[in-house]
């Protein structure tokens, strides 16, 4: 199997979740980011558990999945809390907390 | 010497020596307001206790043979640490057996008379107090069997002094005087802690007994080391030079206290250890030279000085240095001498504190003005004091047939028979001693009365009167204990066979030669104040006189050669503490402070850069591992 253009699609995928992070504003968007870059991957230790027959790999993406899900509960309660507090949900703007 | 014979009959009291003024100071001190009604009472018998006891010691003593005179009373073991074993042990032979009778004789008398003295001072119960202090330390003093017990004593009777000194705390001059007094007695004690160390790191052992079983066979350079630091602790102590600048200040004390540190306690305590000590000094002629050199400056200073002051107080403390000089060079003569610096000490300390204390009963009537410019004619007004205050006289000038007359006269002929030099220094002194007593004389009770306006004078109360005509009479009669040479022979179980000197001329013709010496010193002093009027404001004087009356730049060469540098040397270390030190911590913490502050401007609080951060390394790591898995 050609595990070339799984992991093309993975790097893609992280590299767009990644700048989204780096340079989008809203909370929610870059949260989503977060996930695409979990999801990327997800698609790279699956893709190497078929190369290598081996579960393990699978068995990451499991627990990662399970985190994401726990991580999307705490983080999107943690956006609507500050929203309802600033009526803002831009990243740049919850700056409080520095030197 | 003798062999120490165990304490047995009545010889098992002598503890009690030490004990009843120790726990007579403490109830007095610890007891406080509710002892102020007969707190003076009690501090009075207790020195009077130990006093009778000491005389029953010393009667028991006589009735003993020759032989058995030196008994000695393990108490307890003080400490036991690896090699060394302190045992609190007491030693009653002729040598402090004279001492206990005259620190508990001639302190109890004082004592008697600090109950007229001090009895308009609030503080009177606190004042007999450390007087008991001050005579328990000095028996422990002359009671112990080994160097560390002594010092015990030693140290104690430093407290008691800077205690008594500053009594009136109050002034600021009796508080620098207290502590000078402490400060400088300081510098001694070093001298007795070194010499005790080197005694335990030589023999072993720190007991009379065992220092002089062992002094014979330590190397030449111990020996000189330990007679030499022992000196050191005795001029401290006994106020000789170089440690002399203490003695003229400790006048700011009450005048008992004077007289207690001046006659019974205190100074005599540094020429006690130089005759105990006497098996050290013979071992070593560096140190006993050096005992006699430091006894004569101080017997010539201490003239000098007391010739110049208009103090009363200090022109007596002069006469002290200078009495004290005379026993330090008798001491440092050996077994020639050993018995006549007693001898001298012990009618030194009953002329003197007749002195002080006659001084004393002036200053009570004369408003405690010290000044005798402002004294004269009180002969009349002041019959006893003057009649004792006489006695007390002609026994420190030498008068023949009185005290001084019979002991000063021997410690002359021991230093003639050792050195004609050293003799013809004492006999000049001898001269000096009658000019300046005889200036006091006529400055205090003869002459035209120059009082102040408001100075009524009068006689003083008998409790101040009677201890006056006791010293006074033996002042005059101190000088039996020579009769037939008994003080030497006495002494003979603790400080070996008295010496027998040969003089260069016969010593009729030199008491001739002494009393003639004296004879023209009071001629001198009568044709300069007897016979002219005292000027009430000192004339300027020669240069010599305004050298006297600065102690002889004593205090001057010690600012200069011990304090400034020693302030220079304590400003600089100060400065490189703070600086060199300090300045070293100080800066590196500075630096990681500002370092930190620098980078601390990184936490922006802006999530985004924090995860540009987090990226940048991550990819480090992963660029980092893939350059190590392909190179």
């Amino acid at each position: 199997m050609d595990a070339t253009p799984f992991l093309t699609l993975s790097a893609l995928l992280f590299t767009i979740g990644a700048v989204g992070v780096l340079v989008r504003r809203n909370a929610i968007v870059v949260f989503m980011c977060v996930e695409l870059m979990l999801n990327a991957t997800n698609l790279a230790l699956v893709t190497f558990a078929r190369v290598h027959g081996q579960l393990d790999g699978q068995v990451a993406a499991f627990f990662v999945m399970v985190v994401a899900a726990a991580e999307v509960v705490v983080g999107l309660a943690i956006i609507v809390s500050i929203f309802r507090a600033r009526r803002s949900i831009s990243v740049d703007d919850a700056s409080l907390l520095k030197y | 010497m003798t062999e120490v014979l165990p304490a047995d009959g009545v010889f098992g009291l002598s503890w009690l020596l030490v004990a009843v003024p120790a726990i007579s100071a403490v109830v007095l001190l610890v007891g406080g307001r509710r002892t102020d009604r007969w707190g003076h009472l009690l501090g009075t018998a207790a020195p009077a206790f130990a006093f009778v006891l000491g005389v029953v010691l010393f009667v028991a003593l006589l009735g003993r043979g020759e032989q058995e005179r030196r008994v000695g009373q393990q108490l307890w073991t003080w400490f036991e640490v690896g090699g060394l074993r302190a045992d609190f042990g007491l030693l009653l032979d002729p040598l402090s057996a004279l001492f206990v009778l005259l620190i508990t004789g001639v302190g109890s008398l004082i004592h008697v008379y600090s109950i007229g003295y001090m009895a308009h001072d609030a503080r009177r119960r606190r004042f007999f107090g450390y007087l008991n202090l001050f005579i328990a330390a000095m028996l422990m003093l002359v009671l112990a069997d080994n160097y560390l017990a002594l010092f015990l004593g030693w140290e104690g009777v430093g407290l008691a002094s800077y205690l008594l000194i500053g009594f009136w705390q109050h002034k600021n001059s009796a508080a620098v005087a207290a502590k000078k007094a402490f400060v400088v007695n300081r510098v001694g004690d070093m001298g007795m802690v070194l010499a005790i160390m080197l005694m335990f790191a030589t023999f072993g052992s720190v007991t009379f007994e065992g220092v002089a079983a062992g002094i014979e066979d330590a190397s030449g350079a111990t020996q000189t080391a330990l007679g030499l630091l022992l000196l050191l602790g005795a001029c401290g102590k006994s106020a000789q030079v170089p440690l002399q600048s203490w003695l003229l200040d400790a006048m700011e004390g009450p005048t008992p206290v004077s007289a207690l540190i001046h006659a019974a306690t205190m100074v005599t305590a540094g020429v006690y250890l130089v005759v105990r000590s006497g098996f050290v000094y013979e071992t070593t002629e560096v140190a006993s030279t050096a005992v006699v050199l430091v006894g004569l400056v101080t017997l010539v200073v201490g003239a000098i000085i007391g010739c110049a002051k208009d103090d009363i107080k200090k022109v007596l403390a002069g006469s002290t240095m200078s009495q004290i000089g005379y026993m330090m060079l008798a001491a440092g003569l050996g077994p020639a001498g050993y018995a006549f610096a007693i001898f001298h000490l012990i009618t030194h300390g009953f002329f003197k504190a007749n002195l002080f204390l006659g001084a004393g009963s002036v200053m009570h009537s004369m408003h405690d003005d010290v000044d005798m410019r402002v004294y004269g004619g009180l002969s009349r007004l002041m019959p006893v004091t003057f009649v004792t205050f006489a006695m007390g006289y002609l026994a420190i000038i030498g008068f023949p047939g009185f005290a001084g007359f019979w002991s000063k006269d021997k410690v002359i002929e021991a230093a003639f028979a050792d050195n004609i030099w050293i003799g013809i220094a004492t006999i000049l002194a001898a001269g000096v001693t009658a000019f300046y007593m005889t200036r006091l004389m006529l400055m205090t009770f003869l002459g035209d009365k120059r009082w102040k306006s408001d100075v009524h004078p009068h006689e003083s109360p008998a409790t101040m009167t009677i201890p006056l005509v006791v010293l006074a009479v033996a002042s005059v009669l101190g000088g039996v204990l020579i009769l037939g040479g008994w003080i030497g022979h006495f002494l003979e179980p603790s400080v070996g066979p008295e010496e027998h000197h040969d003089l260069p001329i016969p010593v009729l013709a030199l008491t001739a030669i002494v009393t003639l010496t004296v004879a023209v010193g009071v001629f001198i002093a009568w044709r300069t104040y007897g016979t002219k009027e005292v000027p009430v404001t000192a004339p300027r004087g020669s240069v010599l006189t305004r050298a006297a009356r600065a102690d002889l730049y004593g205090d001057a060469l010690n600012e200069a050669v011990l304090m400034r540098p020693g302030q220079w040397t304590t400003r600089w270390l100060v400065w490189f503490d703070n600086r060199g030190l300090d300045g070293g911590v100080n800066g590196l913490a500075a630096l990681i402070g500002g370092t930190s502050g620098q980078v601390r401007r990184a936490q922006t609080g802006y999530v985004r850069s924090y995860a540009l951060a987090m990226l940048g390394g991550a990819l480090l790591v992963v660029v980092s591992l893939l350059a190590v898995t392909l190179a």
